[in-house]
């Protein structure tokens, strides 16, 4: 057997309490022991950004997080951001305009676009495509996805003038 | 940036409401994948299910001498440890080869190594535990013996006499090898006023699905069925493999494919570690799980390219090209895949170098060689970027030699439009192309003459920049004369069955499969037009043997061109079949009634006669009101298959422009255009993303993607960090045309798009290379990737 531990943790606005494995990554409690696959596993070491998820705030790679480190943490998954309607204009723009394929990437690059949007950045696309470079998208090539994140951007900025 | 709204575009097919072709309508499928609801094989769980890993060989060839299991039987979780000998009497071996691949020949092979292992990651044994992790503790405690062999792993040499043979039984390490010899090569050339010749170099490159391979395999003892959860290309074909070596009937097997985490033709073959799966289910009766982790994808998923290509070009002062001749040399791995093979993508190199050219006079020559590296096959545009690059290297080369801009030279030569139909010089048909409308369009899209400008703007402060140019063909919606007629049960036809439920709304099922190209939506906007109802009342169901028609699935460009045209065709067959229903209740004739956005309507006047819905509710729930001796049929089926022409090509022209950094040898994309000819456009906006992702997959191979191996066979990058793919930031923006040629073999005139971008890309990204770098006297870049140390060694920097 190897070490467990109880943790107590927000996931998606719900509490929960868990005795994980402490070899256990965030990615695999957060599918394996909640059921939220929504975030992916692509490389399961830091590179592709499939497993994307916001914890107190920051968006970080599940596969890198042990779930024993999120004792105390909030946790916000695609499921969670969906459902509270936060990126709703965000997911209508790459619907609308075909940034996504497979969609493997997509909850990832959506919660990493969000955090740039959240900056008060994303109109200019070279800054955009700087920032989801962490996020790997192997269908797209990327265009249409700097069109959504773009379009998004610049209608939050006639919004908020 | 403004998205805009689905507009409807002046390529329509029918004027007729409900027409959707040409319109860029949203996918059916999308918000699940927005929202994190999809259902990929790795996020599936079964009752009884238990996971899989495997122990792989170190090496890249070695003699197993012994096996040593028994401390990893007593680890935690652990149900079973089997052996390749052990699996080996419940799955049967393959070889992969097609007949109509004259020669090819291949060894047997087993879905775990037996006592021979011939490369890195080939599986030797299997844990089945609980969980992942608790098999993979259980690995580490297995002990193998191995006695090391000398591995093959240089091609060059692969055939020499004191190289050791991989596989004894065939003799020797060649693989395939195919010759070719059109027109009078050697007077082209002896008559040219200059022949150039050159080598191409194409590394090793892999496709990187984000989901890797993944996959479930459940035989249910009391319904004796194998349900197969997968994420593959070809469901049929799978079903058809797994039936044939665990010795069950077809119909024994359902193979089941819901989302799919991209594929590019990586899951569109057999992998000898998921038959092991297979058979792992049958041997222990309950559901096994594999899910292939990003480590194990590197070494194990198909690897593809790799070819070192010599090439000859002849041209006349005037512009006029002479002759091609190539010799194309590929090694594969140490098996051909089953059961496609790893002769086909040689097999392409040598059917389409020269393609776009009225050139006669073309000899090639290749040959396929066995290495103990991980095995090579079919990846996205097969063979495509190998033969465009060494055929547009090779006319930029010899442009540049007789001092002829790149466009003017290829309009020299390109067929001309109205040629058609034509047979180029290595036997492949082309039904209608339209090299100069596309070139044309390229050349206005991308301002040709003020790029000149600016690039000789630039040189004077020192900035390198470079315009390059490829135009290509693609093959696309083959017949069966891509491997039905080589023996292989991989269906070329494709169906459709639409039906009508009970509410008025449409059912399609269709044999093409979906891995984000967007074949639900077409399929839907097929269904939908032709039986002329709105898109949100089809539903479309896909990739289940037991739901679907046979077909042969998503590969070489064919979902939209075949599936598309079924379905067509069956919506068609559906709306007579109503027609005919609803003319029986209304005591008229069906010619005078039409489906107009739903609803049955005098056809002319469109008044509203009965809906959908109604017809429905009679025929299914009140047939006893219909007229004695009708009998409504709401169900139809159709099929499609091309006839007239074995392929259907298509053809295209892409630009880059990009600066070349001469101190670094970084290579800056600053954009890149593409016009291409797909036939009718089903969906524009599908189509060009199509385009757009392919061209980015060339790029990496272009520029980044290289599977590195030592010479003892050992992969030296095989993980995400090491093995560099395209990232945002790296990549253009890319602009996207069209010349629409239809074929006339279908109703539809759809031809395929998957692959267009793919081919074109890296032989475009090497000719603004060297276009870039060619005041500076640098050698001709010609081999791929085009790293930075490349660029400076060209320049003499390093």
């Amino acid at each position: 057997m190897t070490p467990h531990y109880d943790i107590t943790l927000t996931v998606n606005g719900e509490r929960v309490t868990a005795h994980v494995e402490g070899r256990k990554s965030l990615v695999d409690f957060l599918r394996e022991d909640l059921t939220l696959t929504g975030s992916h596993v692509g490389c399961e070491h830091g590179v592709c950004g499939a497993c994307s998820v916001r914890v107190n705030g920051a968006v970080l790679r599940g596969c890198l997080l042990l779930a024993v480190q999120c004792d105390g943490a909030v946790v916000e998954t695609i499921e969670g951001v969906s459902d509270s309607g936060e990126i709703a204009d965000l997911q209508d723009a790459f619907e609308k305009r075909n940034a996504l394929q497979c969609g493997f990437c997509t909850p990832g690059m959506l919660l990493t676009a969000q955090e740039l949007l959240a900056s008060g950045k994303g109109t200019d696309r070279d800054e955009i495509r700087d920032y989801i470079s962490g996020n790997y998208c192997r269908c797209t090539g990327y265009h249409a996805i700097v069109d959504a994140v773009q379009a998004v951007a610049q209608a939050r900025h006639a919004a908020s003038e | 940036m403004k998205i805009v709204d689905d507009v409807p575009s002046p390529l329509t097919a029918l004027d007729r409401p409900n027409s959707y072709i040409g319109r860029a309508v949203p996918r059916p499928n999308l918000k699940r994948l927005t929202q994190g609801r999809a259902q990929y094989v790795s996020d599936l769980v079964l009752p009884r299910m238990a996971h899989v890993a495997f122990l792989r060989s170190p090496f890249a060839h070695a003699r197993i001498t012994s096996i040593d299991t028994s401390a990893a039987g007593k680890a935690q979780g652990v149900i079973a440890i089997v052996t390749g000998a052990e699996l080996a009497k419940v799955i049967t071996p393959w070889v992969g080869v097609l007949t109509h691949l004259k020669g090819l020949k291949s060894a047997p092979q087993n879905a775990m190594a037996i006592d021979h292992a011939c490369w890195q990651g080939e599986a030797v044994c299997a844990v089945i535990a609980r969980t992942r992790a608790e098999a993979e503790d259980a690995c580490e405690l297995i002990t193998v013996d191995y006695e090391e062999l000398t591995p093959v792993t240089d091609p060059e040499t692969a055939l020499d006499a004191d190289t050791p043979v991989i596989h004894p039984d065939l003799g020797d390490n060649l693989a395939f090898a195919r010759s070719l010899d059109a027109g009078d090569v050697d007077k082209a050339f002896a008559q040219s006023d200059a022949v150039v010749e050159t080598t191409f170099i194409f590394g090793r490159h892999t496709g990187v699905t984000n989901e890797p391979r993944s996959i479930i395999a459940d035989w249910n003892t009391g319904d004796q069925r194998l349900t197969v959860y997968q994420g593959t290309q070809a469901p049929h074909m799978m079903q058809n493999l797994y039936g044939k070596h665990l010795g069950l009937e077809e119909h024994q097997v359902r193979v089941v494919t819901k989302d799919v985490g991209g594929s590019f033709g990586i899951k569109v073959h057999s992998y000898a570690d998921e038959m092991a799966v297979v058979a792992l289910s049958k041997l222990l009766k309950r559901p096994i799980k594999f899910v292939a982790d990003r480590l194990e994808s590197f070494v194990t998923d198909i690897h593809a390219r790799d070819h070192r290509v010599t090439g000859k070009i002849g041209i006349m002062k005037d512009g006029t090209i002479t002759a091609f001749e190539i010799d194309d040399l590929t090694g594969i791995g140490p098996y051909s895949v089953y059961p496609r093979t790893s002769g086909i993508e040689a097999n392409q190199v040598v059917n389409l170098v020269g393609g776009p050219y009225a050139c006669p006079n073309y000899r090639a020559h290749a040959r396929v060689v066995f290495q103990n590296k991980n095995v090579m096959s079919q990846y996205r545009a097969v063979g495509h970027p190998i033969a465009t690059a060494v055929t547009e290297g090779l006319v930029d080369l010899a442009a540049a030699k007789i001092g002829m801009d790149p466009v003017e030279v290829r309009r020299k030569n390109l067929y001309a439009d109205d040629a058609y139909p034509v047979t180029a010089a290595s036997g492949i048909k082309f039904e209608q192309l339209s090299h100069h409308a596309t070139t044309d369009k390229l050349v206005a899209m991308m301002d040709y003459e003020a790029l000149r400008a600016n690039q000789e703007q630039a040189r004077k402060k020192g900035i390198y920049r470079g315009i390059g140019f490829a135009s290509f063909i693609e093959v696309t919606n083959p017949s069966a004369a891509f491997y039905g007629v080589g023996g292989a049960r991989i269906s070329a036809q494709d169906g459709a069955t639409v039906k009508l439920d009970g509410s008025g709304a449409i059912f399609c099922h269709t044999g093409v499969s979906e891995q984000g190209q967007g074949a639900e939506a077409v399929i839907a906007q097929c269904v939908a037009s032709s039986f002329g109802v709105s898109l949100d009342k089809v539903r479309v169901i896909m990739g289940d043997t037991d739901n679907t028609p046979y077909g042969g699935g998503t590969w070489a460009s064919r979902a939209a061109g075949i599936g598309g045209e079924a379905a067509w065709q069956a919506g068609k067959a559906l709306r007579e079949n109503v027609l005919a229903a609803a003319a029986s209740i209304l005591q008229a004739r069906p010619d005078d009634l039409d489906i107009d956005n739903g609803i049955v309507v005098d056809k002319g006047t469109k008044t509203e006669r009965i809906t959908l819905s109604e017809v429905a509710r009679i025929c299914y729930f009140r047939p006893d009101t219909l007229p004695p001796g009708f009998q409504a049929e709401l169900v139809a089926t159709r099929h499609y298959v091309p006839r007239n022409w074995p392929f259907s090509f298509t053809n295209g022209m892409q630009a880059s422009y990009l600066e070349v950094d001469t101190d670094t040898g970084f290579i800056k994309l600053l954009k890149h255009w593409c016009v291409e000819d797909c036939g009718t456009v089903i969906n524009p906006q599908l189509v060009d993303e199509q385009i757009r992702g392919g061209i980015v997959q060339g790029l990496g191979g272009a520029l980044f993607e290289n599977c590195l191996y030592d010479e003892r066979g050992q992969m030296l990058n095989g993980n995400m960090a090491d093995y560099l793919v395209p990232m945002a930031m790296e990549m253009p923006d890319m602009e996207i045309g069209h010349v629409v040629s239809p074929t006339a073999d279908s109703e539809l005139g759809a031809k395929g798009a998957g692959e267009a971008g793919t081919a074109g890309a890296p032989a475009c990204v090497m000719n603004a290379i060297n276009d870039a770098l060619r005041p500076l006297g640098a050698e001709p870049l010609t081999q791929m990737p085009f790293t930075p140390g490349r660029v400076l060694r060209a320049l003499g920097k390093v």
